[in-house]
């Protein structure tokens, strides 16, 4: 493909125009992801009057640490569970809004609303719904024989969890997957019909798999999102309990570094979970290229 | 095979726009139907309706005895041929082909056998485990052409196939159709805004206009008497020149211009003139003639248009190469080549050229 190029002549006006975005990159993210790294091979006495070097102790103590292994695979879980979640929904609901021809506007528009809430405030919705004393969702749940209690039942705070973060994401999910879906052409989809190939056979055989760019895309962000971002729902609804149950790895960043104040575990523990994010993504993206090309 | 029957068959939209306005044809086994008219005609409408891509508002699609208003498109035993061809793009050329076997339930080896067939046919063997992508624009419209044709279908419904083809491919391609066509004997309906494409392809052509069937006939009828001024300016390239005139007697008048019919008027009073370029001559000394300002020409090569007025109407002449041409000529035109419209309608008045000269006609569009 041809594009306008338009060519200015100095030189220093491309990096000039980079400048802000350099700057808060650099600020924001370079420099703390930085002195994370530092900090997690140093140790600092408890008043903050010294630190000395320890090379890999802080990783090599990790690596052992059944707390953290365990916080390893709950994460897994919570990852998975959100992403296959969130992403099922949105694609049903994307599938259901894209056979729809004039109300298609308002579902959507209505379907975007969760992604707008800020995920404390997610939280804090959903522990209301679940609350085992004032909540909606245990009284029904009652009438079906299950007794709720996520402060006590750590298998149910872990699904309380899962459901608040996958429904935020759900929206977004949604919003890719109706772009994807709309921009498949209706003539494929006509040939298909002709073909023999009935809605549903159509879904699977022909959209699902043009689809499949999005759903690698939104694969990785909803990985990404569910290891980084789901501090604040975590924090606002179980607190990572009980008994550590939905204490996922970045939570547990939050609790050694910020309320246990082990600094340099914590770093160790984050730059663990950068490394982890990288490696998923770049095998991803690895995979990718060969895989899901049409 | 079968024929197709299409019987008063319109299409309104919700807010009352119709589309196509009770629409009838009738279409033998194993004829090649065009369906030509400037967009926003109807024509892909009703091929889609034919398809069972769009409801049916009203009428009755019949495809070999079987009404099938309210079939699925599956279950109407047709293929078809998309302008943008429609691959599927994460299959290769194989499963393409495969994919309309496959969900009828066909067996492995019956698929494997009918897509060589196929491949075969259109010389795409080599191309079979390649994905659309890797194919060129000419490659791409025979993998359609082959998925159209491994499933041994009732009829072909083409909608605009060749028009995403350059000049030259389309030219091949338009013959490969016809002979494929021809080859298997599969009833056939072509839709295109090219009248060339329609007048080489079609057994019989179908000239819609808004919405409504301006003219049926085979190529050469619709050729030599067009049915309105809308089908003969449409039909035929140059398009044949209009010109308002008058019938006084056995004489008619345009502009200054007097010929003589020799007694052939079939109307009297003003009407609208139908003159085709190439039966415009020089005239002969001592020839009924009329006198034309020359504006500019065109050298096609073959032939030379040569466009000016006669009186203060605009006329276009194709004209031999060789020889010199004046600023002023002397036209003439054998009386039974004109065409008379009426003024009002645009409506045919009298027979053409072919009608009176049937055996002829029939002849040259079976040759």
């Amino acid at each position: 493909m041809e594009t306008k190029k338009t060519t200015f002549n100095n030189r220093l006006l491309p990096y000039l125009l980079l400048a802000p975005q350099l700057f808060i990159t650099l600020v924001f993210f370079i420099w703390p992801a930085g002195q994370a790294v530092k900090s997690s091979f140093e140790r600092e006495d408890p008043f903050g009057l010294s630190t000395s070097f320890v090379g890999l102790l802080h990783y090599q103590r990790l690596l052992v640490d059944p707390n953290y292994l365990d916080a390893l695979i709950r994460t897994g879980v919570f990852a998975v569970a959100v992403t296959a979640l969130s992403m099922l929904l949105g694609l049903a609901f994307a599938a259901a809004v894209d056979r729809l021809t004039r109300t298609g506007r308002i579902y959507t528009t209505l379907l975007v609303w969760p992604y707008a809430v800020a995920p404390v405030v997610a939280g804090v919705l959903w522990w209301f719904l679940f609350n085992s004393t004032t909540g909606l969702m245990p009284f029904v749940l009652e009438r079906f024989g299950i007794d709720w209690d996520h402060d006590l039942n750590g298998t149910q705070a872990m699904i309380l969890i899962i459901i608040a973060a996958a429904w935020k994401q759900i929206s977004y999910n949604f919003l890719f997957f109706l772009a994807g879906l709309q921009s498949v052409p209706q003539s494929l989809m006509e040939a298909a019909a002709i073909d023999g190939s009935g809605p549903v056979k159509r879904f699977f055989t022909i959209a699902l798999p043009l689809l499949s760019p999005t759903t690698f895309f939104l694969f990785i962000i909803n990985v990404n999102y569910t290891m980084f971002d789901t501090f604040p729902i975590v924090d606002a609804t179980t607190v990572g309990g009980p008994a550590q149950a939905t204490t996922t790895l970045v939570y547990k960043v939050y609790q050694d570094g910020y309320l246990g104040l082990n600094i340099g575990s914590s770093s160790a523990q984050s730059v663990l979970l950068m490394l982890i994010v990288m490696v998923l993504t770049f095998v991803q993206f690895r995979y990718v290229e060969r895989r899901v090309q049409y | 095979m079968a024929g197709i029957t299409i019987a008063g068959v319109s299409k309104i939209y919700t807010g009352g726009v119709k589309a196509v306005k009770s629409v009838s044809i009738d279409i033998a086994d194993g004829e090649f139907i065009v369906l030509v008219g400037p967009s926003g005609c109807g024509k892909s409408t009703l091929l889609r309706m034919v398809a069972g891509l769009e409801a049916i508002s009203e009428g009755e699609v019949s495809i070999g005895n079987r009404v099938v208003n309210r079939m699925e498109p599956a279950e109407r035993d047709i293929a078809m041929v998309f302008q943008n061809y429609a691959l599927y793009p994460h299959m290769t050329v194989y499963q393409n082909l495969a994919y309309g076997l496959k969900n009828r339930g066909t067996p492995k080896a019956e698929i494997e056998a009918r897509v060589a067939e196929a491949a075969r046919m259109l010389e795409i063997g080599p191309y079979l485990e390649r994905k659309p992508r890797a194919l060129s624009g000419g490659q791409r419209q025979r993998v359609a052409m082959g998925r159209a044709i491994v499933r041994k279908p009732a009829a072909f419904l083409f909608d605009e196939p060749l028009s995403n083809l350059d000049a030259k491919l389309r030219v091949s391609m338009r013959g490969e159709i016809k002979r494929l066509q021809r080859r298997l004997g599969t009833t056939s309906i072509y839709v295109t805004h090219d009248q060339l494409e329609a007048m080489t392809l079609a057994d019989r052509l179908v000239v819609l206009n808004g919405g409504e069937i301006e003219q049926i006939g085979s190529p050469l009828e619709v050729y030599h008497a067009p049915a309105s001024t809308f089908v003969a300016s449409f039909i035929g390239s140059p398009a044949m020149n209009l010109v308002s005139g008058e019938l006084h007697g056995d004489k008619l008048a345009i502009g200054p211009a007097l010929i003589d019919l020799h007694g052939k008027a079939p109307a009297s009073g003003p009407v609208t003139v139908g003159l085709r370029a190439e039966d415009l001559h020089l005239a002969r000394p001592g020839e009924a003639a009329f006198a034309f300002k020359l504006d500019y020409i065109e050298e096609l090569g073959a032939q030379r248009l040569v466009h000016g007025h006669v009186g203060d109407q605009l006329l276009t002449a194709s004209l031999p190469t060789e020889m010199d041409i004046a600023d002023e000529l002397m036209l003439a035109i054998d009386a039974d080549r004109l065409h008379f419209f009426t003024t009002a309608t645009g409506k045919r008045i009298g027979d053409g050229y072919a009608a009176r000269t049937p055996q002829a006609a029939r002849q040259v569009s079976h040759a």
